[in-house]
């Protein structure tokens, strides 16, 4: 009684492109596609195919990765809770102004992991009810997971300005 | 930073007394909240109106620092994300390593590491339990824990030579065999845990003020644990039944399918996240119980010809296929081959779903190394299951949900 892959396989790879790979089946969505297509695709799979958990929801930054079209991605691992299934959406963002719709209209779960990849790559998420830095200080300017933000660096750890008790 | 991290709505305050609202801020150091998680607590009286937590305390970019090290090395930090039970971590990260790279492992690695990953779970859910009734003020619960996690450190101790964070997996296999000691201590763990188990059931179970303080506080639903996200002993204790060990079967659970059920509860409060982790210690023990007992023999790594796993020590000095392969793996310019793909791989730790999505870019350090923790998803649902609730609810509701800041700020 599982989920029925034949018909999703067919519905989806004549819109999208799917990859697999291992026990991993992907549905890519490019830049282009993304922003009017994301919500809609992530809501079928939820009502029509019964992936009712958004079990995993993160970014990447795929600067300078061979083969690489877009800049960032976002993926979003969707699990069937009644068979332990899963499917994996993965919605592209380019460099200016990298954003993409919110899916917290569909997961409550989603509200702090798209503040991280906020916090993280600097991906907005359109409709967010409350779109803040989650890990690093509110006044911290870079995105430190962008592949050209460094890894060793000084400078961000004599920012933070000092604070008065009255401001406290 | 200023106390008020997220203004206050117009809908957070309805119902409540403006007049009295009173700000508390709880943490970052403060004796319940175990590790460096703040809250900031909106109260009417002793009413929790509002709770916005504020993490990043102890955020130290470990999914960085993860892009420069290597497969191998990265299980040091992994090690460091769930401290309370490290080894489950290890397991966890090298299985989608493995995962990526194609790997079979052989049947005593997979009974081994199944053995070391029941008994990090044993030994987390020890301290989930012992540390939630201390803060309900039961320290005994929580001294009888410890003891058993000393167990459980033996043990550890024994296999890899460290205790707390061990580092013993590695790509294809494990650091080192185990031996007859190790054996005769997992065998003797699995006899007299369950004395120790009776006495905190004993303890904790009908404890009055126990009852009174985790009974009906903190309900989270099930359309919620699926909406939230929550997985492990959270959604469990919600009635969501789902296990990774019986869903996707990894390591040896499939031959160990019939060793053991999976726990769950209907009422969501804290007492079930109790009662699920309570219970799941015992099917933990029987899956100890029935691998210790079946333990194949052979190899513990797999065929140093898959070029993948660190040859061993006396094949490095005596032989020159030896010492190549040990100088393949570990100089910066070589190391594994990697196909140029993604994968997401996940394992049913103590706390729940903890799961990685490796992007690899063909080199042998991955591209992204992303974590699923299960304390960030978990702790995401606190608000929610403390508001209403009164103010010596939360060291309650902190406890059953077992955040670890570590695995919380990466």
């Amino acid at each position: 009684m599982g989920v029925d892959w034949e018909s999703l396989r067919r519905r989806l790879g004549d819109v999208f492109r799917l990859e697999q790979f291992r026990d991993n089946l992907r549905v890519v969505l490019r830049a282009t596609e993304a922003p009017a297509n994301l919500l809609p695709l992530l809501q079928f799979l939820k009502e029509e195919y019964g992936f009712d958990m958004l079990a995993e929801l993160g970014g990447i930054d795929y600067l300078g990765y061979p083969g690489a079209t877009d800049r960032y991605a976002v993926v979003y691992g969707l699990t069937n809770t009644q068979t332990g299934e899963r499917v994996f959406v993965k919605a592209c963002a380019n460099d200016p102004d990298p954003e993409l719709p919110s899916v917290t209209s569909l997961w409550r779960g989603a509200n702090w992991m798209e503040r991280e990849v906020y916090d993280m790559y600097g991906i907005r998420f359109r409709g967010h009810p409350d779109l803040r830095r989650i890990l690093m200080p509110a006044e911290f300017q870079d995105h430190p997971l962008r592949k050209d933000y460094p890894l060793r660096g000084y400078g961000e750890r004599h920012n933070f300005p000092p604070l008065s008790r009255a401001e406290s | 930073m200023p106390l008020t991290a997220s203004p206050l709505q117009e809908e957070d305050l309805a119902g409540a007394d403006r007049e009295y609202l009173y700000t508390l801020n709880f943490g970052p150091q403060h004796p319940a909240t175990h590790t460096t998680l703040r809250l900031i607590l909106t109260l009417d009286g002793e009413t929790v109106v509002k709770a916005v937590p504020d993490i990043g305390y102890l955020h130290s970019g470990f999914e960085k620092l993860g892009e420069d090290l290597d497969y191998n090395q990265y299980v040091t930090i992994v090690d460091r994300m769930n401290y309370i039970s490290p080894v489950a971590n290890e397991i966890a990260w090298h299985h989608v390593v493995e995962k990526l790279l194609g790997i079979e492992i052989t049947p005593r690695c997979k009974y081994i590491r199944t053995i070391l990953a029941e008994l990090a779970r044993i030994s987390d859910h020890l301290l989930c339990i012992g540390a939630a009734a201390l803060d309900l003020g039961a320290l005994t619960a929580f001294l009888y824990a410890f003891n058993q996690r000393e167990a459980v450190y033996n043990i550890i101790e024994t296999a890899s030579g460290q205790r707390f964070h061990p580092s013993f997996t590695r790509v294809g296999g494990l650091a080192a065999d185990v031996g007859d000691e190790w054996i005769a201590l997992v065998r003797q763990f699995v006899r007299q845990f369950p004395k120790a188990h009776a006495d905190i059931t004993r303890l904790l179970n009908r404890n009055r003020i126990f009852l009174d303080r985790t009974r009906g506080i903190g309900v989270l639903t099930k359309e919620d644990a699926i909406n939230f996200s929550c997985s492990g002993p959270v959604a469990r204790a919600s009635g969501v039944v789902r296990d990774l060990r019986k869903d996707e079967p990894y390591l040896a659970y499939k031959e160990l399918n019939s060793a053991f059920k999976v726990v769950c509860a209907k009422e969501g409060d804290c007492y079930a996240r109790y009662l699920v982790r309570m219970e799941e210690m015992i099917e933990s023990l029987r899956i100890v119980e029935a691998a210790i007992e079946n333990l194949p023999a052979g190899p513990v790594n797999v065929d140093v010809n898959e070029k993948v796993v660190i040859p061993d020590k006396s094949a490095v000095y005596r032989s020159i296929e030896g010492l190549i392969q040990h100088f393949e793996l570990f100089m910066w310019n070589r190391r594994w081959e990697t196909p140029v793909n993604e994968v997401y791989g996940a394992h049913e730790t103590a706390n729940g779903e903890l799961g990685f999505y490796i992007v690899a870019d063909g080199t042998g350090r991955p591209w992204r190394a992303r974590t699923r923790p299960p304390s960030f998803i978990h702790f995401a649902v606190f608000p929610h299951l403390i508001e209403g609730h009164l103010i010596s609810d939360v060291p309650a509701v902190l406890g059953s949900l077992n955040i670890i800041a570590a695995e919380l700020d990466r």
